[in-house]
């Protein structure tokens, strides 16, 4: 049987993984693909969670997780195609005056 | 068996998503994140959550991953970013910062190790247990029917706010 801290382990991993890509990377996009792999990794502590103490919640948690992801994923590629169309870069250091 | 089987799909999950952080064209780091997704899923049904686990591929690796894949394409991005870029201050910060989560993380998870927790799904077998679709089903329409119902909202303004912003001005 897989020991819960396991799982838990992993997930704090892949949490670390995107929160430094976060730190060292300055392309738009991809800063936003490790928001989503640190999401994903709180999925995995959530459904561990749930799974090991039988508690539907965490689940239903992981569900709701998943559309708010999807929500925010078409938003924030909205802004990244109309920031790009105003300034033909990808840089957020050069996209700090929340204006355009 | 089960722990080599976990051991393969972590080694997997944490080498998916390394590339992700060191690779230089962002088409690769999106394509490298449908691996994480992937080996999350299956380790999803190791844990006994089919519903999650399929909705993790339909969802995430079918549709918001498709959805990045569109706009780098449609972007044209210049193909080869460095992998550690300049504003050197933060690139410096995130190895103390990375080592701090760690250890947080493993200090907390050192007084979990020795409990011996058995699984709920080892115990509950039967075809409502936790994590078959009936059960999320059920309690989706039962009890946390208004967070699903909001979801829905949110859902319906994310639709209206794309579209408002990545509209053409003039239009």
């Amino acid at each position: 049987m897989i020991p819960l801290w396991w799982y838990l382990g992993l997930s704090s991993l892949l949490f670390t993984i995107g929160a430094v890509g976060v730190f060292i990377k300055r392309n738009a996009i991809t800063i936003f693909l490790c928001i989503e792999l640190m999401l994903n990794a709180v999925n995995l502590s959530l459904v561990a969670m749930s799974s090991y103490f039988g508690d539907i919640g965490g689940q239903l948690f992981v569900f709701i997780v998943m559309t708010v992801a999807a929500a925010e994923a078409a938003v924030g590629l909205a802004i990244i195609i109309s920031i790009f169309r105003n300034r033909e870069s990808l840089n957020v250091d050069e996209a700090d005056t929340l204006r355009f | 068996m089960e722990k080599v089987l976990f051991i393969v799909l972590a080694v997997l999950a944490i080498g998916t998503a390394l590339n992700v952080i060191f690779q230089r064209n962002p088409l690769y780091s999106a394509l490298s994140l449908i691996g994480t997704l992937a080996s999350l899923s299956a380790l999803y049904l190791t844990l006994h959550a089919q519903f999650i686990a399929a909705i993790q591929i339909v969802v995430y690796a079918g549709a918001i991953m498709v959805l990045f894949l569109f706009v780098i394409m449609l972007l044209n991005v210049p193909k080869t970013q460095p992998v550690v870029e300049k504003h050197k201050a933060l690139g410096f910060l995130a190895i103390p910062f990375a080592g701090a989560m760690i250890a947080e993380a493993f200090y907390v998870l050192k007084t979990l190790a020795d409990k011996k927790i058995t699984p709920a799904f080892a115990i509950d077998t039967t075809d409502r247990a936790v994590g078959t679709t009936w059960s999320v089903g059920y309690s989706l329409f039962t009890q946390y029917l208004l967070p699903f119902e909001v979801t829905s909202v949110l859902i319906l303004m994310a639709v209206v706010g794309a579209m408002v912003l990545a509209r053409r001005e003039g239009d």
